[in-house]
C-alpha cells in the first residue's frame, strides 16, 4: 500500500465544491428536447379517425373512440385515437405511420395526476397543458413509414391515343398490382365513401395475396358492373383515401379493374352463376337496362325472383354504353359483364319504350313490382339565342351517336361548353374524331370544375385547350361556319350549391368562328311514362321516392338511378340498383307498404 | 461480536492462491454445475442466504442462492425468472415493425445495440440497403451508448466496493449522454431510434456535434478523476485485484466475451474481427489485458470508455454531412419478409451481442433468438467465480462480469 493510493482518494473532496449536476425538481423546471417524446397532441381538424395508429400500437395502447362535436361523414369515421398511458411505450409509431401527419407528440413529461382514470385520454379533444404545444416529436417526410406515391398506370401515348378510339389504360401486370394492393392501410374510410359500400380493403387484400377469386366475389357482393366501373368509376372511395391526404390515394378503381380482368374468363364459373337459385314466383319489372336497373335485376334475380328489363334501345347498358366513349369502356367488355347479369336468367324486351310501346298502367297490372330506373338521357339545352342553330349539338346526343358506330365529320374547330365529365367525354372524342382545335368553355375555373382531375389532365395531354371564366351568349350561322358570341365571367358569391357564381364581366365580350359547338352542360329526365299515372314526379321531371327505400308514392313501384338522382354517376345507380332490389324484395316479402314500417 | 479491522479484510477476503488453483485446475468442459454438493444446513457450520431477486448488491432482479461458511461462499446458484417478460416469444406475435419498439427493452443501459441487431436482421433478410449516412450515425449511437453504459458501470463497480461518490458522478454522467440521446432520439433510456432502413431522423441541428464534444470532454475529466479517486485507492486495490480470476482458457469454453475476455488477454472484439456499419474505417486497437481479476476489468473499461470518446470524435469527424438517413420500406402494415434465417453481430460495451432471427416469409418473425454476453457471464460464470469469495465480495465481483439480469431474461 503506497502513500500515493492512501492520499490520492481524498481528491473526491474537491468535487464537493463544485455546482452540482442535478437541478432542484420541482422548483427549477427543465423543459424536454425540441423532439422529445411526452404525451400526444392529435390536430382533431386533420384526423380522420383512419385508425392506423391503432393498427400499429404494439401494446394496444390506442383505441379509437367517438368524439361527440365530430360528426361522421365521408372520409372522416368520427372516432378519434384514445391512448392509455399505462400502456404506451411512447415509440411514436403511431406518429411515423399517421396518414394525415395529425397526430405528434409534446414535448411535456412532468405532469402527473393521482386519478388513475386521467391517464386515459383523448389527445387534442380532451383538455391537457400541452394540448396545444408545437413542441415536440412531429414525424419528417423522411420518416413516414407510408408510400406517398401510386404505381402508375401503363397508358396509351397521348399522340397515339389521338387518333383511335381504343382504350387507352393497358391494365396492371401482376407486380404492379400487389405492389399498389400493399400500400393499403385496411383503413375502411372507403368503404362508407363509396355509394355501394364497396368492401374495398378486403378485395385489395385478396389482391395481395393473390386470391383473385375470392377478390371477385367480394365485387359482386355489392356491385356486378366491377369491370366497367373498374374503368369508369368517379371513384368517391379515391377521394377519401386516407393516403391523399399526404400522397397520392390508393389507385382503388385500377386494381378493382385487375380482379376482373384476370378472372374475366372464369367469371361465371367463380361466381357460381348458372347453378340453381331459389325459386319464387312473384316477377318484377325493370324498365331501362342501365346499370340501375341492370343492378337491380342482377339481385333479384339472386333473391329467386324472375325479372324482365324493359329496354328502350336494342342494347343493354344505358349511359355505360351510349355515354362513355370506346377509349374508356371498351363495348366488348360491357358487354361480356352484361352476359354475366343475364346469365343468371333474366328476361329482356328489346326496343321496348315503356310508355309509347306498352302503358306503364299494363305493367304495372302485370308484375309484382316495378323498378323505374331509365336515367337522365335528355341532354339540356343551353337557353341562349342560337342554341338550336345547325351544327350546335348536345354532348349526350353525340355521344350516344358515337356509340352506335357513327363517325361524324365535326370539322376543323369544335367549341365544346362544360365542365363535367359528359364534356370531357365529348372534347376527348371530338380529338379522336379529327378535329383539330378543340376548346372547351366553362363559366367558372378549373378548381370548381366537377369533371374528374385525371380526365382533364388526359385531356389537356391530348391537345385540348381550355377556356375558363368563358360563356357563350349567342349562336349564329355566318357562312357555313359557327358564329359564337362570348362573354368573359368572374366569381362572385357563393351560391346555394356552395360554388361561386359566375358574373359576366361588362364590355368582355368576343367572338368566335367554329365549325361545331357542342353543349354538355347536363341531362335531364325523361319522366313521360309517369304521365296519366299516379307516381308523383318533382319539379325538375325526376322520380319523387322514399329516400330510405326508393319507393314511389305508389306502393311496389321503386325508381332510381339518375331518373331519381338527376343525373349522376354510374356508381351511384349502381348503389340504388342494390338498395332497390333489397326494398322490392322486403316489399314482396312482407306485402306491405314499407314506410309504415319502423326503421 | 468481535469487530473486523479494515486490514483483515484486505488480507482475507480476496481468494487466497490455494482456491485460485484449485479452480484452475478444474478442467472447464467439466460440468461442474451437475455436481449437487450437499452442505449440512442443521450443523450450524452453514447457512444459506438469498441475495436478491431484491437486493441493492445485485445489478437488477436476479437472485443468488449463497450457501455460506462464515464469510465465504462455498456454493452459489443462479436463480432468474424473476424479471422474465418473455420478448423473443412476444416477437413471434407482433409484426417486424412492431418488435421495433419493444426489444429495446431487452437491456436497460444498453437499449441501442438491440435496436440496431434487429434493424440489421431485418435489412438482411430483406435486403434492404441503409443510405451511408445512416450508418455512421448509428455507429455513433452504438459508440455513445457505450460510454454512457460504462460510465454508470465503473460507477457501479465502485459503489459495489462502498465507493458510492463514483457512483453518483457515473450516473450523473451518463445522464449527460442521455441529454444528448434525448436531442437526438426523443428519448432518453430507450431511445427506439435505430429503426430499420436506417435511423429515425438526423441530427436535429448542426450545432449537435459540438454538444457531443462538450460531453466527451466532461467525460475526459471524470476519467481522469476517478483514476485518481478510484484505481489509486488502496481500498478498492486491495479488495479488486486478484478477485474474479479467469483463467484464459475458460474463455472459449465459458464462451466469455467483451472486456471480460480481454481483460485476460483474448483478443476478441466484433469492432475488429468482423467490422460492421463503418467500424473497418476507424482507426483504434483492440485493448487487452493480462491479469484478468476485478480490477483489470475495470481498468479495461476505463480504457474503453476513453477508446470510444476516441471513436466518437473520429466518427463527426468523418461522417458525411447531406445525404438520407433511412431508406424507404415496404408498407410495415402488411410487411411479408423473405423466409431465412441470419445470424447478426455487435460488440457492445458488455461483450458480444447477437440476434438470430428467422422467417418462414409472413408477416410475423418465426422466431428471434437473443445472445447476450451478461447471459454466459452470470449463469454459469458466476456460479463458478463466486465460490471461495467473502460474501461482501460477490455484488463487486458480479458487477465486474457486467451481469444485466433484463438481458439473461428478456
Amino acid at each position: 500500500m503506497s502513500l500515493k493510493d492512501t492520499l490520492s482518494p481524498f481528491y473526491a473532496w474537491k468535487r464537493a465544491l463544485e455546482k452540482p449536476f442535478t437541478i432542484k425538481k420541482p422548483v427549477e423546471e427543465r423543459e424536454g428536447a425540441p423532439r422529445y417524446r411526452g404525451f400526444h397532441v392529435n390536430d382533431i381538424e386533420k384526423c380522420i379517425g383512419c385508425g392506423t395508429c391503432e393498427e400499429i400500437c404494439q401494446n394496444e395502447a390506442i383505441d379509437m373512440v367517438p368524439v361527440d362535436f365530430i360528426h361522421v361523414e365521408k372520409g372522416d369515421s368520427g372516432l378519434r385515437p384514445q391512448i392509455d398511458y399505462g400502456r404506451c411505450c411512447w415509440c411514436a409509431l403511431c406518429v411515423d405511420v399517421c396518414p394525415t401527419g395529425s397526430l405528434g407528440m409534446s414535448n411535456d413529461y412532468i405532469w402527473a395526476t393521482p386519478n388513475a382514470e386521467e391517464w386515459v385520454f383523448k389527445p387534442g379533444v380532451d383538455d391537457n397543458p400541452w394540448k396545444d404545444d408545437d413542441k415536440g416529436y412531429r414525424r419528417t417526410d423522411e420518416a413516414w413509414l407510408l408510400d406517398p406515391k401510386l404505381t402508375p398506370m401503363p397508358v396509351m401515348e397521348p399522340d397515339v391515343r389521338k387518333h383511335t378510339f381504343d382504350e387507352m389504360a393497358y391494365g396492371y401486370e401482376v407486380v404492379m398490382a400487389v405492389e399498389e394492393a400493399s400500400r393499403c392501410l385496411e383503413c375502411g374510410i372507403c368503404i362508407d365513401a363509396c355509394p355501394t359500400h364497396m368492401d374495398i380493403p378486403a378485395y385489395i387484400k385478396a389482391i395481395r395475396e393473390n386470391r383473385l377469386e375470392d377478390g371477385l366475389k367480394l365485387l359482386y357482393d355489392t356491385n356486378p358492373f366491377s369491370e366497367s366501373c373498374g374503368r369508369v368509376c368517379t371513384a368517391h372511395c379515391q377521394d377519401v383515401c386516407a393516403l391523399g391526404h399526404n400522397g397520392e390515394p390508393i389507385a382503388i378503381r385500377w386494381l378493382k379493374r385487375y380482379i376482373t380482368d384476370n378472372t374475366a374468363d372464369r367469371r361465371n364459373e367463380i361466381l357460381g352463376i348458372g347453378q340453381p337459385l331459389p325459386q319464387k314466383e312473384e316477377h318484377v319489372a325493370v324498365i331501362g337496362g342501365g346499370p340501375a336497373g341492370l343492378t337491380a335485376a342482377f339481385y333479384l334475380r339472386n333473391y329467386g325472383y324472375k325479372v324482365t328489363v324493359f329496354e328502350k334501345h336494342d342494347k343493354l347498358g344505358g349511359m355505360l354504353r351510349y355515354g362513355i366513349p370506346e377509349y374508356r369502356l371498351p363495348k366488348a367488355t360491357l358487354d361480356r359483364e352484361i352476359q354475366t347479369i343475364l346469365d343468371t336468367g333474366v328476361e329482356v324486351k328489346y326496343n321496348i319504350e315503356v310508355g309509347k310501346d306498352v302503358s306503364f298502367k299494363e305493367i304495372r297490372e302485370k308484375y309484382d313490382a316495378v323498378f323505374i330506373s331509365v336515367g337522365a338521357q335528355i341532354g339540356t339545352q343551353m337557353p341562349i339565342e342560337g342554341s338550336d342553330t345547325p351544327g350546335v349539338l348536345s354532348g349526350v346526343e353525340f355521344l350516344d351517336r358515337i356509340a352506335e358506330g357513327e363517325r361524324p365529320d365535326l370539322g376543323e374547330r369544335v367549341i365544346v361548353v362544360g365542365g363535367g365529365n359528359t364534356a370531357m367525354d365529348v372534347c376527348r372524342s371530338s380529338v379522336r374524331l379529327g378535329a383539330k382545335d378543340v376548346y372547351v368553355y366553362y363559366r367558372r375555373t378549373e378548381a370548381e370544375m366537377p369533371a374528374n382531375v385525371e380526365e382533364i389532365e388526359e385531356a389537356k395531354e391530348e391537345g385540348v385547350k381550355f377556356e375558363f371564366l368563358t360563356a357563350p351568349t349567342k349562336i349564329s350561322k355566318e357562312g357555313d361556319k359557327l358564329k359564337i358570341e362570348c362573354i368573359r365571367m368572374q366569381l362572385g358569391e357563393p351560391d346555394a350549391t356552395g360554388r361561386r357564381r359566375p358574373m359576366p364581366i361588362e364590355g368582355s365580350e368576343f367572338t368566335i368562328l367554329a365549325d361545331t359547338c357542342i353543349m354538355a352542360i347536363g341531362q335531364k329526365v325523361d319522366s313521360s311514362l309517369a304521365e296519366g299515372t299516379e307516381v308523383k314526379v318533382t319539379r325538375w321531371g325526376t322520380f319523387e321516392v322514399d329516400p330510405d327505400t326508393l319507393q314511389t308514392n305508389v306502393p311496389g313501384v321503386f325508381a332510381g338511378g339518375d331518373c331519381e338522382l338527376g343525373p349522376d354517376d354510374a356508381i351511384h345507380a349502381i348503389a340504388d340498383g342494390k338498395k332497390a332490389a333489397y326494398f322490392i324484395d322486403k316489399y314482396l316479402v312482407k306485402r306491405h307498404d314499407l314506410k309504415a314500417e319502423p326503421k | 461480536m468481535k469487530s473486523r479491522k479494515s486490514s483483515d479484510i484486505i488480507e482475507n477476503s480476496p481468494m487466497n492462491d490455494s482456491i485460485l488453483k484449485k479452480q484452475a485446475a478444474v478442467d472447464p468442459w467439466e460440468p461442474v454445475w451437475a455436481e449437487q454438493k450437499k452442505f449440512d444446513l442443521s450443523s450450524g457450520k452453514y447457512v444459506k442466504i438469498w441475495q436478491g431477486p431484491q437486493h441493492p448488491g445485485v445489478t437488477g432482479n436476479m437472485a443468488l442462492e449463497l450457501t455460506l461458511e462464515g464469510d465465504v461462499v462455498v456454493e452459489s446458484r443462479t436463480h432468474v425468472g424473476y424479471l422474465h417478460r418473455g420478448f423473443e416469444k412476444l416477437m413471434e406475435r407482433r409484426k417486424y415493425i412492431q418488435c421495433f419498439p419493444i426489444v429495446c427493452r431487452i437491456c436497460v443501459p444498453e437499449p441501442d445495440f438491440n435496436e440496431y441487431l434487429l434493424a440489421t436482421a431485418i435489412e438482411e433478410l430483406a435486403g434492404i440497403e441503409i443510405p451511408e449516412k445512416a450508418a455512421w450515425i448509428r455507429a455513433l449511437v452504438l459508440e455513445m451508448m457505450r460510454v454512457a453504459s460504462l460510465t454508470m458501470g465503473l460507477g457501479g463497480q465502485a459503489g459495489a466496493f462502498g465507493l458510492i461518490p463514483i457512483g453518483q458522478w457515473g450516473v450523473a454522467h451518463r445522464d449527460y449522454v442521455l441529454d444528448l440521446f434525448e436531442e437526438l432520439t426523443g428519448g432518453r433510456v430507450y431511445h427506439m431510434y435505430i429503426i430499420p432502413g436506417g435511423v429515425r431522423q438526423d441530427f436535429p441541428d448542426k450545432d449537435f456535434p459540438s454538444r457531443v464534444e462538450a460531453v466527451m470532454q466532461k467525460l475526459e475529466k471524470l476519467i481522469s478523476d476517478i483514476e485518481k479517486v478510484m484505481f489509486n485507492n488502496s481500498v478498492f486495490k486491495a479488495r479488486a485485484k486478484g478477485l474474479g480470476y479467469i483463467p484464459p482458457e475458460w474463455i472459449e469454453p465459458y464462451g466469455i466475451t467483451g472486456t471480460t475476455a480481454r481483460a485476460a488477454g483474448v483478443p476478441i472484439d466484433v469492432r475488429k474481427d468482423s467490422p460492421y456499419l463503418i467500424y473497418d474505417q476507424l482507426e483504434f486497437e483492440k485493448i487487452l489485458g493480462t491479469a484478468s481479476d476485478v480490477y483489470e476489468r475495470t481498468l479495461l473499461r476505463k480504457e474503453e470508455i476513453l477508446n470510444s470518446i476516441r471513436l466518437i470524435r473520429q466518427i463527426l469527424k468523418k461522417m458525411p454531412k447531406e445525404g438520407p438517413v433511412r431508406a424507404k420500406l415496404p408498407n410495415v402494415l402488411h410487411w411479408k419478409i423473405p423466409a431465412g434465417e441470419t445470424y447478426v453481430r455487435a460488440e457492445s460495451g458488455r461483450g458480444e451481442m447477437g440476434y438470430y432471427m428467422v422467417s418462414d416469409g409472413s408477416e410475423y418473425p418465426r422466431r428471434v433468438h437473443v445472445r447476450g454476453a451478461s447471459y454466459t457471464h452470470a449463469m454459469a460464470l458466476l456460479e463458478r467465480l463466486a465460490v471461495g469469495v467473502s460474501i461482501a465480495d460477490v455484488a463487486g465481483l458480479m458487477v465486474s462480469l457486467q451481469t444485466c439480469p433484463p438481458e439473461i431474461e428478456r
